[in-house]
């Protein structure tokens, strides 16, 4: 499960860091560094950090993106 | 025309829906009126202001104190400890809030509150089992109310057999928090006052013991633990312990309550939680934009004259940020006063936003959820028996008093 | 739509070409089908994988928490492109409107979106570069190279440049206890981007973590042993230091010399396009089908008397990329201009640092918030009596009012008091940035054209 935090936006709420300690963590009290491809087994946190974020930062790869290239086997063509 | 919208909100008569009147008030987006305060009611404005450093939450800024203000009764909770962070500005708030954290969350503690899913889960399951009569079931009294006192009790390492004790202190001092307008005044403030003085001398103790034989809870990590800030003083971890107690502990009894409230006025969505519990997340975050249970912010001040839409608002004045108003307000949310989970857009100001945002955001989210999936899932065909029900006299962290409902049985 | 339908005809069966298959390529081509383009895309690049995050390779990924393979930019939906990876453009034909590519295939486009941001700035003596232990950091293959060779425990790393990269890369290194030192030819770290005041912040930083900081030097050569491997590093103030491990961190240098002789306004400091992300040619004439985006662009902003700025920015990236994909699909009067408010973060040694506006264009320097001494402090650049910039060091709630203010040309130094204000807050400073005419280690925002006027104008941001 991809994702990516914009962190322009984020100011260290850290809301992802206590709901999905799996995939978030906070470096310091500001600084976040998070797992950009996150396991499959983390995806309920991840639900949960992504609505808790109050800056809304974080983007989760939608679930199935029909017929797009996503992978690196479908783009080695 | 706008003069008596300030009286009306805090006038009990509104307390069941007072969205009309934040609608009125959002008319003037700064509406000051004599001696009242400046009150900002428009998302952005207020967003900003949040993340404005000109304005404070040191009530040593107040130009004038509190007194006389509607919400006066509210602003002197007398204690005699010091101020908790939420009444300071940096550089103590951030060394107090940063020294509370680092018992309680990420970087220092960063799974304590992912850790205590499975004991919300067994807390939430003893309440429900412990209902006995489906068939008239008050949810404040026999759920959301014990919640998160039993939580807090354990996050700040309360024995369990003091547990009992605890609740009952934490009752009074809630309901003084309240006043029931029928109640004798001295009466109720010499109650409040001995539950203050016992509870204070409770946790003293408390500290006192886990200094000599600091355990994993909060309360010994506040009194024990040194990091670059040094360590908290005594009077530090009990006015830090105190904030905790009461502001973790009303807002979460308010957004459980509003939230089966809530429910049980949107069946259909109440039904897809019973079906798919991962709803609860998004259900919870457009709660605290729908029913925030902390309506407004009362406690700012400005240190300087600041401009907000061409109206100059001057140094040390009182302002309150309506933080449910602008939680409804067209400008920012599509259709506002719809209760609507499946909107994706929901960055709302119910945990308030800036450095004083909600510090225990995360876990009352948690508590949120959990209790709301638990409770669509367990209760049968559970409804309202009285809408709207009676309400607490609170105006800023409002919520229902009771939440009177039945059901056909409770599911195991 | 567009009189005569070639608008909807272009959206309907048009060929649009990307070059440059990273953040900006992709979130381009998400924006085109977002917007109903359903004609063919063609994403053009020259590494072999689909579009990563760059930010991670110099933090998490060096500091073994997450694998370079594994930065796959999430997808916000299906782009339906055909992929040409792994495959440089060569050339450009502006006439025949076609790209040239590295194996002899050629595109033909109707529009075209020029992505190809920048890529690390070598050391410039091939014979010393191409030693072992010699590396650059901007792609997913160096952050790998260089991960696996700090995971080895080597005795000693030189990165050479401390500008943001190399701050992090210095940073990361000693979080997994390696010895560093640093050479900056400047006076501090990060002078380039945010003055000598800041700067010395970033001194402090770097010394406390246990890094060898050396400023004010050069590294005159790199020796490799027999094995041609790098073994120490000589310095113009005639020290030699034993490394076996060398990060260059000298800054970026533009992707553009596949454009050379197109007739395209592209040159090393980037290709120059309006305000609505349209490419000029050489004349200065704006080009109708020529896009750009991202770090490889330069244009007029006008918060910064539409000087014509080019940001190594995330967020530009991003925010250009969207507005260059509108405007492509876009009649004139539909066309938005971009006027996003240069942002940046760092991460290093615990410190979240950001900033707004273009501090580097500051003259002044007021440490409105907090305190330096406690690395905890929020600075505001002033401009000829107004607010152009901000830095915060783990300050990050307040920036968005000292952005507001930025977007307000609100006057410098601030006329009221805030929370936190210390004695050091109480009156502006030089902000102390080096001489523009020495060059740095890349400050992150690079201004060329006119200076700005002291015009006053009205800025309406828009509300995220």
């Amino acid at each position: 499960m991809r994702l990516v935090v914009d962190l322009n936006r984020c100011q260290g709420y850290a809301q992802c860091a206590f709901l999905a300690p799996d995939v978030f963590a906070m470096h310091g009290d500001e600084s976040l560094l998070y797992n950009p491809e996150a396991e499959e087994d983390r995806r309920e946190d991840m639900a949960r950090a992504v609505a808790a974020c109050p800056v809304q930062a974080i983007t989760v790869e939608a679930n199935s993106l029909d017929g797009n290239p996503g992978t690196d086997r479908e783009i080695g063509r | 025309m706008t003069e008596a919208i300030l009286r009306q909100i805090i006038d009990y008569a509104h307390r069941a829906n007072p969205y009309p009147l934040y609608a009125e008030l959002r008319k003037t987006p700064v509406y000051h009126d004599a001696d009242g305060p400046f009150v900002i009611s428009r998302y952005y404005d207020i967003q900003s202001l949040l993340h404005d450093p000109r304005i404070s939450s040191d009530a040593r800024n107040l130009r004038a104190p509190a007194g006389g203000g509607p919400l006066a009764a509210e602003a002197d909770e007398e204690t005699a400890l010091p101020p908790s962070f939420l009444r300071l500005d940096p550089p103590e708030h951030d060394r107090l809030r940063r020294m509370t954290n680092r018992p309680f969350g990420p970087p220092h503690t960063p799974r304590r509150v992912h850790e205590m899913h499975g004991e919300l889960k067994d807390i939430v399951s003893g309440l429900i089992d412990g209902i006995d009569s489906p068939d008239r079931i008050d949810l404040v009294d026999q759920f959301s109310y014990p919640f998160p006192v039993t939580v807090i009790c354990r996050l700040l390492g309360v024995p369990r057999e003091d547990e009992a004790r605890f609740h009952s202190w934490a009752d009074i001092i809630a309901a003084s928090l309240d006043p029931d307008p029928g109640a004798d005044a001295d009466e109720r403030a010499k109650v409040s006052h001995n539950a203050r003085t016992e509870l204070g001398m409770y946790l003293a103790g408390l500290i006192e013991e886990r200094r000599k034989k600091p355990g994993d809870d909060m309360l010994s990590q506040l009194s024990t633990a040194g990091g670059p800030d040094g360590v908290m003083t005594t009077m530090e971890v009990l006015s830090t312990a105190a904030l905790l107690l009461i502001a973790g502990h009303e807002t979460t009894v308010n957004l459980i309550t509003n939230g089966m409230l809530t429910l049980l006025r949107n069946p259909d969505v109440l039904e897809r939680l019973r079906k798919d519990p991962n709803l609860a997340v998004p259900i919870v975050e457009e709660l605290l934009r729908f029913e925030p249970p902390v309506q407004l912010v009362p406690q700012r001040t400005t240190v300087a004259d600041i401009e907000v839409r061409g109206v100059t608002i001057p140094k040390g004045a009182s302002l309150w940020l309506v933080l449910a108003a602008g939680n409804r307000d067209p400008d920012r949310f599509e259709d506002p006063d719809r209760f609507n989970p499946d909107r994706g857009d929901i960055q709302h100001l119910g945990f308030g936003s800036g450095i004083h945002s909600c510090f225990g955001a995360p876990l009352a989210r948690l508590e949120a959820q959990l209790a709301l999936s638990e409770l669509a899932r367990r209760l049968e065909n559970p409804r309202l028996l009285e809408d709207p029900p009676p309400y607490r006299q609170n105006a800023v962290l409002r919520g229902p008093r009771h939440l009177p409902i039945a059901c056909d049985g409770i599911r195991p | 739509m567009s009189a005569d339908g070639s608008l909807d005809r272009l959206k309907r069966e048009g060929r649009i070409v990307v070059v440059g298959a990273s953040l900006a390529g992709l979130r381009a081509a998400e924006t085109l089908r977002e917007e109903g383009f359903a004609g063919s895309l063609t994403m053009i690049g020259d590494e072999p994988y689909e579009p990563y995050d760059r930010p991670p390779l110099s933090k998490q990924v060096l500091l073994g928490r997450a694998t370079a393979d594994r930065t796959g930019l999430p997808r916000h939906r299906a782009i339906d492109a055909q992929w040409r990876l792994g495959v440089p453009a060569t050339g450009l034909d502006m006439a025949a409107r076609r790209v040239r590519l590295a194996d002899g295939d050629e595109v033909e486009y109707d529009r075209l979106l020029i992505a190809t941001g920048v890529r690390a700035r070598p050391w410039p003596q091939e014979d010393e570069a191409e030693l072992d232990g010699v590396f650059v950091l901007r792609t997913r293959d160096d952050a790998d190279a260089l991960e696996r060779s700090l995971a080895q425990g080597p005795r000693r790393v030189l990165v050479i440049g401390a500008g943001f990269t190399g701050s992090e890369i210095a940073s990361a290194c000693r979080e997994r206890g390696i010895a560093v030192t640093v050479a900056e030819r400047a006076d501090a770290p990060l002078v380039g981007a945010l003055g000598g005041v800041v700067g010395e912040v970033a001194a402090e930083l770097h010394r406390k973590h246990g890094v060898d900081l050396r400023c004010g030097v050069m590294v005159t050569r790199l020796e490799g042993d027999s094995a041609g491997h790098v073994r120490a590093a000589h310095f113009s103030d005639g020290n030699t230091i034993q490394a076996d491990v060398v990060v260059v961190s000298l800054g970026a240098q533009r992707n553009t010399e596949w454009l050379a002789g197109s007739g395209l306004g592209a040159g090393p400091r980037g290709i120059a396009c309006d305000a609505g992300c349209r490419a000029f040619d050489i004349r200065g004439i704006v080009t109708d089908d020529i896009y750009v985006a991202g770090d490889v662009a330069r244009s007029p902003h006008p918060l910064f008397g539409y000087q014509f700025l080019s940001l190594e920015h995330w967020g530009n990236a991003v925010a250009q990329a969207e507005t260059a994909a509108h405007n492509m699909l876009s009649d004139s009067a539909d066309r938005r201009p971009h006027i996003w408010v240069p942002a940046f973060w760092s991460s290093q040694f615990g410190v979240n640092i950001k900033s707004v506006g273009v501090p580097s264009m500051g003259t002044e320097i007021l440490i409105a918030q907090g305190s330096r001494s406690e690395h905890r402090f929020t600075g505001v650049y002033g401009y000829q009596g107004r607010v152009i910039g901000a830095v915060t060091f783990d300050q990050t709630k307040w920036l968005q009012f000292y952005q507001q203010l930025i977007e307000t040309t609100a006057p410098f130094p601030p006329a009221f008091p805030t929370v936190d204000r210390r004695p050091e807050g109480q009156q502006p400073m030089p902000a102390d940035f080096p001489d523009p005419s020495v060059p740095t280690h890349g400050p992150t925002v690079t201004l060329s054209g006119y200076a700005p006027d002291d015009r006053r104008l009205t800025f309406t941001p828009a509300r995220h």
